[in-house]
């Protein structure tokens, strides 16, 4: 058994996607090899080196893998996953587009979005929407994995691999990269932050979502959406947390102004502590509350951020 | 331009799912059926190319026994032209890399410049099919698109990503997946309800294919979530605020 393991980063750093993706490999193998595909990424193999559990990085290097085109990192994984048992991927945006396609290449099933390890053939992994769990077993002779990073715990980063460089090179020619808006903000990453603060319809606008920075601040929390508030147009969709948007596990969970819809529950039930803060007692979302407050978010928010 | 659109009938996404008290799996008798959301998006989005005469022909394909049908006829009254039912028995579940693989052949025989596809269906929530079927056939993919852009040959989809938007040129042909920003679906008129039942469904047994339909992979047992209890209710902020730091112990 080995695990090749592709590191989730954006060519700048190193995403906790990784090291929980290690975590999840260590369930099946102590051999745990981390894939870098990127441009200008030799300091995120440092880092990956770095990671527990970690014995060897093999680093493709490239400006060919800059923006993780699928076709071109798809054909990089199946090379490289010739002298592995499994290979892992986050199921992030990113794994989820390249994984699918490494599967296919290699003429296995895949098993996606697992939230624990059995043993090393056998998996859980939610479906219709985390309404059920199931339990699944692979017998090919690949397992094409993808993880939920936020159901794994980070290995620590105290370890001292080594970094080998790989020069194989594989580009399409019927596909390239034309331009991308990212949301510039300082704050955590949602998939990454300890604590978040969501807001949903109950924000009325986007403007109000500005009564959630200062508490934002003061917790070091990134700022999340219900969908409700996304299809409403008061914020960017990928602040959207739910089963149409990113699944969270933070250690603080502060819903604002959110009713609780299933689709909301199934992106963040997950969470250490939940708190809830809305009008409407009969609200859904104080029966998975830890802490209900029942309140005019209004009045609630900057009393909460001055009590920080 | 021909656009191929494969759809899957699924659990209506309205129904709460339960799980049988064996654990074999989810309880599918006497529950609302109906296309599979993404699915319907990716037939608007083929409609609307239609319209726009970017499209000339819109083909909708659905794998599954007698009952997917139904799915097939709501894409032809949104106002897909034809159908492809390729038919299994009752009950049998197939991985996405045996759709794809049936897909591919379908790909293989009416030769589209497009293959729109939801990005997953809400029952297995595996997100693969697209991206297998364009490994299959060698086609670029934009998958969880929020825009497409057809013209000169190529398509640009504008994908939403974790960190935001990114956008990539394909060359036809292409694989394109829905996300859920894409359009919003109409409704079938009743006229094209009636329509739809005169226009053609070509029917396909799956073993015609020459695909392997054997699964490797196995559902060991299908479980409900843990439950999670909600709490206590708080006076005001105060308390809120004490019970984080104290009880709770998760802020400082």
């Amino acid at each position: 058994m080995s695990v090749l393991v592709y590191a989730e980063h954006d060519n700048e750093s190193l995403k906790i996607e990784t090291n929980k993706l290690v975590h999840a490999a260590l369930g099946v193998s102590s051999d745990i090899v981390v894939l870098v595909a990127g441009s200008g990424c030799a300091t995120i193999a440092e880092a990956a080196a770095k990671i527990s559990g970690v014995c060897k990085v093999i680093l493709a290097d490239s400006a060919v893998y800059e923006h993780q085109l699928p076709e071109n990192i798809a054909d990089l994984i199946v090379e490289v996953a010739a002298d592995y048992s499994h290979v892992f991927a986050a199921a992030t945006t990113t794994g989820k587009n390249f994984m699918p396609r490494v599967a296919a290449l290699l003429d296995v099933a895949q098993i996606s979005d697992i939230i624990k390890v059995e043993s090393e053939d056998t998996f859980v992994r939610p479906i219709y929407a985390g309404n059920a769990i199931a339990t699944v077993q692979s017998t090919e002779i690949k397992k094409i994995v993808t993880v939920r990073a936020a159901s794994f715990d980070a290995a620590a980063n105290e370890g001292s691999a080594s970094v080998e460089l790989l020069n194989t090179v594989k580009t399409s020619e019927k596909s390239s990269y034309v331009s991308a808006e990212l949301t510039v903000s300082a704050r955590p990453e949602l998939t990454a932050a300890d604590v978040i603060i969501s807001g949903g319809r109950g924000m009325q606008n986007g403007e109000n979502f500005v009564l959630l920075n200062g508490i934002a601040d003061k917790l070091g929390a990134a700022i999340g959406a219900s969908r409700a508030a996304v299809d409403a147009g008061f914020v960017p969709n990928d602040m959207q947390v739910g089963q149409t948007g990113k699944i969270v596990a933070p250690q603080l969970y502060i819903a604002v102004g959110i009713s609780g819809a299933i689709q909301h529950l199934a992106g963040m039930k997950d969470s250490k502590v939940i708190v809830a803060i809305n009008k409407d007692e009969e609200a859904p979302i104080f029966s998975v509350a830890d802490y209900g407050l029942v309140g005019d978010l209004f009045d609630v928010l900057p009393q909460l951020e001055a009590a920080l | 331009m021909k656009i191929l659109v494969p759809v899957k009938r699924a659990v209506d996404y309205n129904v709460k799912v339960r799980v049988k008290p064996d654990n074999s799996g989810v309880d599918l008798n006497n529950v609302k059926m109906a296309i599979n959301p993404f699915c319907e998006i990716a037939i608007e989005e083929a409609i609307r190319l239609k319209e726009k005469g970017v499209a000339t022909e819109v083909v909708v394909v659905s794998i599954g026994d007698k009952a997917c049908q139904e799915q097939i006829r709501t894409g032809l009254a949104l106002g897909a032209d034809r159908g492809i039912h390729i038919e299994t028995e009752a009950g049998v579940v197939i991985d996405s890399l045996q759709v794809a693989k049936l897909l591919q052949k379908v790909v293989e025989a009416e030769k589209p410049d497009l293959v729109i596809l939801g990005k997953q269906a809400i029952d297995s929530d595996n997100n693969q099919t697209g991206q297998m079927l364009a490994a299959l056939t060698g086609m670029p993919q934009g998958t969880f698109a929020s825009a497409v852009v057809v013209a000169d040959g190529f398509v640009d989809v504008t994908r939403e990503i974790d960190g935001g938007l990114q956008t990539v040129k394909l060359q036809l042909p292409a694989v394109v997946t829905t996300d859920l920003r894409l359009n919003e679906p109409r409704y079938a008129s009743l006229p094209n309800i009636m329509k739809a039942k005169r226009k053609p469904i070509d029917l396909k047994p799956v073993a015609d294919f020459g695909v392997d339909m054997t699964s490797k992979v196995t559902v060991i047992k299908v479980e409900a979530p843990a439950q999670r209890v909600g709490g206590v209710k708080v006076a005001d902020v105060a308390e809120l605020v004490h019970k984080l730091k104290n009880e709770a112990k998760v802020i400082a």
